[in-house]
């Protein structure tokens, strides 16, 4: 059993949290978003959503990253 | 010299450069099956972020995206959530899976399988299933290539012409460098891309309109229901955009090549943080949308939407310019079939012959018959590119609602220690055939959401109830 443990860890709430977050806003909420007015920068409104969401995601996920990578820091001193 | 020459030369230019870099990866060294497949696992950040991202643009990307955009309109947007919440999910599971690759010596998606739920029989119909979806999304690529290739020599080479040099070309490369090749030609290709994208993007609108600004403007004056869902469709409203994200992200990292290019990786810590700087690539998708719904009012009424970007820029950029657009879309079409021939290769060597009929081959008789079918493969794949016809996006849509029905199985594999083979086999075996027949009956989509997503759900509630059902042993990956 040892073998699994260390072998495949199941990632953080936290992380998993940090996840679910750009579904939310890029796939489930699309009702909310959808919609051309108001433009921003020239761009309709569900486009520039998107956009701002591809670039909000990267900084989600590295969250997700320094929250796992402590994790495993910690569990590294504890072994 | 005509235009036609400046652009044909400047296609070949960079054609060559492409197979001269695919070649060169490969030279002084030995390949063996695990150089071959996997490239030794010792790839580096660059390489795998190339090797994966590579995928990103695929002609399905730049002809298809900017088609979507001029003829269906806002369901386009699709296509840059769900690349971008695909990098998302492989940051969960990619890493355990590269963990396994390394402790168990995994290959493909097949060998996961097989190796997980203990059954050669299920590995090999992952494979056949696998082999069977790939080579539509190669046919794709070619048909992509020959459209890209004719366009832009101003229909100085014909389509099948250029499909026939390409795949002689992929097939080369790839049996003397393997994966090594596609990552090193994957180079070339991304840099002509992000630069031919951005200047289609911004280019485009601002030759037909003084802008992008501008352009949406008039655009929303004159069609105001193209810009959002469901744009000039009658179907594919917000239950269709939620199923169909969700199906597609979930199945990106499915796909056979992009299972195994994560065992490229020299560690699982490389995949995390590419799956966090990932999502930025998807950006350059939308200045493709901007070329795509200048198309709208620039050039009304086009028969085939995939033949908007290219028409566009024909007619808004020089001679030369076309050149560079048609051999980077050359390339975009090369790297793609190149790294799907490879895997779909292996795979019918590896976990389908193998197991079933010959137990006793050695590694290096895998490899060479890897390599045969390599031909084999190429050229099923451009006789059915030469004689059938369908739109770019609807193959790859039943690809994809396809390979995604693997994703229960994996990833209740991974983190599910009760998941049983019983319960993996018959979930996938339903939820492939659900989605060969639902698209086959042109059902797809079914009450206005993805066929696919039905099947994967179906395919989830399978696999959990039988299960639970049965106690069976507790395989995990830890014997």
């Amino acid at each position: 059993m040892a073998g699994v443990e260390t072998l495949i860890k199941r990632p953080s709430w936290g992380a998993i949290l940090l996840g679910l977050t750009p579904f939310a806003a890029m796939c489930f909420s699309v009702a909310l978003w959808d919609r051309v007015e108001p433009m921003l920068f020239g761009i309709p409104f569900n486009l520039f959503w998107l956009i701002c969401w591809i670039v909000l995601t990267t900084l989600c996920m590295w969250a997700a990253y320094r929250l796992e990578c402590a994790r495993d820091k910690q569990d590294g001193e504890r072994r | 010299m005509s235009p036609s020459s400046v652009a044909l030369a400047i296609i070949i230019a960079i054609g060559a450069a492409g197979a001269c870099l695919g070649f060169l990866a490969g030279a002084h060294r030995k390949l063996d099956l695990e150089q071959w497949t996997v490239g030794g696992r010792g790839f580096g950040v660059v390489l795998v972020y190339l090797l994966m991202a590579g995928k990103v643009y695929t002609t399905f990307s730049f002809l298809g995206a900017s088609g979507w955009a001029y003829s269906r309109g806002g369901p386009a947007l699709y296509i840059m959530a769900y690349l971008t919440l695909a990098y998302v999910v492989s940051f969960f599971i990619l890493p355990p899976i590269w963990e396994l690759g390394r402790r168990y010596g995994l290959q493909t998606e097949s060998d996961f399988f097989a190796r997980r739920y203990g059954s050669k029989y299920l590995g090999a119909f992952v494979c056949l299933a696998g082999v069977a979806f790939l080579v539509p999304y190669v046919q794709l690529q070619l048909t992509g290539l020959g459209i890209i290739v004719e366009v832009a020599s101003f229909d100085g080479v014909r389509r099948g012409t250029a499909m026939a040099i390409s795949v002689i070309v992929l097939a080369s490369f790839v049996l003397a460098s393997g994966v090594r090749a596609v990552a090193w030609v994957s180079i070339l290709k991304d840099a002509l891309m992000v630069l031919a994208a951005l200047a289609i993007g911004i280019g485009v609108p601002y030759a037909h309109f003084g802008g992008i600004g501008r352009m949406y403007v008039a655009l929303a004056h004159a069609r105001p229901a193209h810009l959002t869902m469901p744009g000039a469709t009658p179907n594919l409203g917000h239950p269709w955009y939620v199923s169909t994200v969700l199906l597609t992200s979930l199945g990106f990292y499915m796909w056979p090549h992009s299972f195994a290019a994560t065992f490229t990786a020299r560690s699982g810590d490389i995949i995390r943080r590419n799956a966090v700087v990932m999502p930025l690539y998807t950006l350059t998708l939308a200045f493709v949308f901007f070329a795509g719904f200048s198309a709208v009012l620039a050039l009304p009424g086009l028969a085939n939407g995939d033949l908007a970007l290219l028409t566009i820029v024909r007619a808004t950029f020089p001679a030369w310019f076309l050149g560079v657009i048609g051999g980077a879309g050359a390339l975009t079409a090369m790297v793609p079939a190149a790294i799907f021939t490879l895997t779909a290769a292996t795979l019918f060597a590896k976990n389908f012959y193998r197991p079933l009929f010959a137990p006793a081959m050695t590694d290096d008789q895998v490899g060479r018959l890897a390599r045969a079918m390599v031909v084999v493969l190429s050229l099923v794949c451009l006789g059915f590119a030469i004689y059938s016809s369908t739109t770019l996006v609807s193959l790859l849509l039943l690809g994809y609602s396809g390979v995604a029905q693997f994703f229960p199985g994996v990833v209740l594999g991974l983190y599910w220690k009760r998941t049983t083979l019983p319960g993996v086999f018959t979930g996938v075996v339903a939820g492939v055939g659900t989605v060969t027949i639902l698209a086959l009956t042109k059902h797809d989509p079914l009450f206005g959401i993805n066929a696919g997503f039905i099947a994967l759900c179906l395919n989830f509630l399978l696999t959990v109830t039988i299960s639970l059902g049965r106690a069976g042993a507790d395989r995990g990956f830890c014997d």
